[in-house]
């Protein structure tokens, strides 16, 4: 009799245990100490659910990992899930319907009602169906201040843009490099355009990308921001690093006076035990204008033959939305939640700064989500050339991304 | 690594005494039916043909078919004509890459061809421990273009490397930062380039004078020319199918380079050190750009035959083979 019953609740476990259990690759490029420490996260919260992540970090970001995750899904050995940034860099993929509808998913959690700011959902939504599950937003605006660096060159911590050009003289004096910029060529593209929005504002910086209007992208407003690149190719000069958390490592260290960069640098100083407002600064939109931009990672599923796999993916889906994962990730990340129903409040002062000006609708959508990656690469020659090219002119530099504007998709 | 490089330093001394009278005896015993001679290692082959027919013919048609299209993430065949080639052109990241290329590729011709003979030549004084220095010569050519890449990022960076060693003797004032000034970028790659492919052409020029009859040096210490001029006008036009080949294996490894500059640059600062196949890599993966990607290709294959074309008809095609 026992026997009997000691079978009949095996068998009946068995399946039960099986059913939803499967191996799940998932790829990214989440590699620096703050990173890895939010992918445990998510992977704590997925085996939780009796499925089992398997890691594969890409190192190099993500113009080293992006080619390596498609040609696998174009190859046709795709992994269980993988890490884009929501936007243009999956669209022919899922056009071409190699990656998995997850609108189902989609319905039955309500994302549509819980995800703020829409946009991220729209990024996600091709020809009416969405194909991704938003797991964080990143905003680029943000300038990271060592006050450590200040303290030493004495001049008091600037409270924007302009106070920290000011003071980059008495930086230099003190053998301190005022701006860190790394050589990889989305570091300095991406400091362009943060002092886009911060000098010319959130209509420019609509009609330049959205609208790919080549008239404003030539004008005067435009010629400011190159004034200002200019400045901020002076103060770089010197930061010989390549990768970005070297340069945020130099803020830390305080052997640079400050970092242009998104929220993700946050996670660095997280990690080397530096107290926002007392170790670091950070100013949100350069201080100037405080508008950020809903960049931001998002997990896209190939579409998978193994049905086991395939209900995984769900699981995944859902997981990386849920309340408890958005919390607990979000914070080791530096990053803002997806969804605006979540009490933060563990956050330091700088992601409450962030929320803030979310709650506020101060947002622009990403390049990311409006540009094409081709036309994102031709910026990122130009960018790239102009802050390593002294010789090279703000007017050289203008009139060519004028005309990679005009030519832009 | 010793024993290797002089069992292929072996054969050549070999070759060209015994090469005469083994010609001689294949004349004689020559059949009249051509197509069925060898038969076994006709067929053999075949697997091998269809893949060079299929994959690199057939791979190089479709890449540059695809050139004249729009595509992008994936090949799809809508035709815009020469719209990629106009838009390469005018990119000036293609230019600075192609400028390098010229620069990287006529010095490392001059340089490997020039540093390799004269290392050879050295070799070839009948030293002691000839053995232990092509060992160490040879060395780095053991080492793959991305770790010389970092080792060289890494003796060329001016805070660990050489301006550092040179700074701590005493000359505060030192600077030797190629990797990090645009107008000279592309010598410091040059530098490693040499580094790692040096040892391979002394190897191949140590064979080649090895070949060189030992009854011409006599001739001419006999007749009382110095020895620089034998190598130069005695030596060095016999060892003229070395010198072939050395060129052609030199001159490809420039037409690929990507791998020492992706490890010791990324291409840097800014687009300094760019090169043609890197431009090829990131416009196709990176952009999403297939056409684009394409178009770069075939433009690297058109310069490479402009080049090899008018040269190999020289070459091969002037004395027909009766």
């Amino acid at each position: 009799m026992r026997a009997l019953k000691a079978i009949l609740v095996a068998s009946a476990m068995l399946p039960a245990t099986y059913a939803g259990a499967a191996d799940l690759e998932v790829t990214h490029w989440w590699t620096s100490g703050g990173e890895a420490a939010a992918v445990k996260e998510l992977a704590k919260a997925f085996d939780a659910t009796g499925n089992k992540w398997i890691d594969g970090a890409i190192a190099g970001s993500g113009g080293t990992a992006r080619p390596i995750m498609i040609s696998r899904i174009t190859g046709g050995d795709p992994m269980g899930a993988t890490q884009f940034n929501h936007g243009r860099q999956a669209e022919e993929l899922a056009q071409s319907g190699l990656m998995r509808d997850l609108t189902a998913v989609a319905e039955k959690e309500k994302w549509k009602d819980i995800i703020k700011p829409a946009s991220l959902l729209d990024s996600c939504t091709i020809n009416g169906k969405i194909y991704c599950a938003p797991v964080n937003i990143h905003s680029w605006q943000w300038l990271w201040l060592s006050n450590a660096a200040f303290k030493t060159a004495g001049v008091a911590v600037p409270k924007n843009w302009n106070e920290f050009v000011a003071a980059a003289p008495a930086l230099e004096k003190a053998g301190i490099i005022p701006l860190a910029i790394g050589g990889q060529p989305w570091q300095s593209t991406g400091a362009f355009n943060v002092l886009m929005i911060a000098i010319s504002g959130k209509d420019v910086f609509q009609k330049v990308f959205a609208d790919k209007d080549a008239k404003v992208a030539a004008g005067p407003e435009i010629a400011k921001v190159f004034k200002a690149a200019d400045d901020a190719r002076r103060m770089s000069k010197g930061s010989n690093v390549q990768d970005w958390n070297q340069a945020t490592n130099m803020v830390i260290t305080g052997k640079a006076g400050g970092q242009i960069m998104g929220d993700w640098a946050q996670g660095e100083f997280a990690l080397a035990n530096q107290k926002a407002g007392v170790d670091y600064t950070c100013l949100p939109g350069l201080g100037v204008n405080e508008v950020i931009s809903t960049d931001g990672d998002a997990f896209y599923f190939p579409l998978l033959k193994d049905a086991e796999k395939s209900k995984a993916q769900e699981v995944l889906a859902s997981t990386i939305v849920s309340p408890g994962v958005q919390v607990a990730f979000n914070l080791k990340k530096g990053s803002l939640p997806i969804r605006g129903d979540i009490d933060l409040a563990a956050a330091n002062d700088c992601m409450k700064k962030g929320l803030e000006i979310l709650a506020k609708g101060n947002v622009v959508r990403s390049t990311n989500q409006l540009m094409s990656a081709d036309s994102q690469k031709q910026l990122e020659d130009l960018f790239s050339e102009f802050f390593a090219k002294p010789a090279m002119t703000p007017d050289a530099a203008q009139k060519r991304f004028a005309e990679i504007i005009a030519a832009a998709d | 690594m010793s024993t290797r490089a002089t069992a292929s330093a072996q054969p050549g001394i070999g070759a060209g005494s015994g090469s005469s009278s083994s010609s001689g005896s294949r004349a004689a015993t020559r059949r009249p039916n051509q197509l069925f001679r060898n038969l076994n290692s006709k067929i053999a082959s075949i697997p091998m043909i269809l893949v060079a027919v299929c994959v690199f013919l057939g791979g190089t048609l479709w890449t540059v078919v695809y050139s004249f299209t729009n595509s992008k993430l994936l090949p799809r065949s809508s035709f815009v004509g020469l719209d990629q080639y106009y838009r390469l052109w005018d990119a000036p990241r293609w230019v600075i890459s192609i400028q390098n290329l010229a620069i990287y590729g006529v010095l490392s011709l001059i340089f490997s061809l020039a540093i390799g003979f004269l290392l050879a030549a050295l070799m070839d004084q009948k030293i002691r421990f000839e053995n232990t220095f092509r060992t160490i010569f040879l060395y780095p050519f053991a080492l793959s273009f991305i770790v010389t890449g970092l080792v060289w990022q890494w003796i060329l960076n001016p805070e660990y490397g050489v301006q550092s060693i040179v700074r701590s003797l005493g000359w505060s004032t030192f600077t030797f930062d190629p990797l990090y000034d645009s107008s000279i970028v592309i010598y410091g790659v040059l530098i490693a380039g040499l580094w790692q492919g040096t040892g391979l052409v002394m190897c191949l020029m140590l064979a080649g004078l090895r070949g060189i009859d030992e009854d011409i040096w006599k001739a001419s210490r006999v007749d009382g020319i110095p020895m620089w001029r034998t190598y130069l006008f005695i030596v060095i036009p016999m060892m003229r199918p070395v010198f072939i080949t050395t060129l052609v294996i030199i001159a490809s490894g420039i037409v690929k380079v990507y791998d020492l500059v992706v490890a010791q640059t990324s291409g840097g600062p800014g687009i300094a050190s760019e090169v043609p196949a890197k431009y090829v890599y990131d416009y196709m993966f990176q952009a999403q750009n297939l056409g684009q990607g394409f178009a770069a290709s075939t433009m690297m294959l058109l310069t490479v035959a402009i080049i090899v074309v008018p040269w190999a008809y020289l070459e091969f095609g002037g004395k027909k083979r009766g």
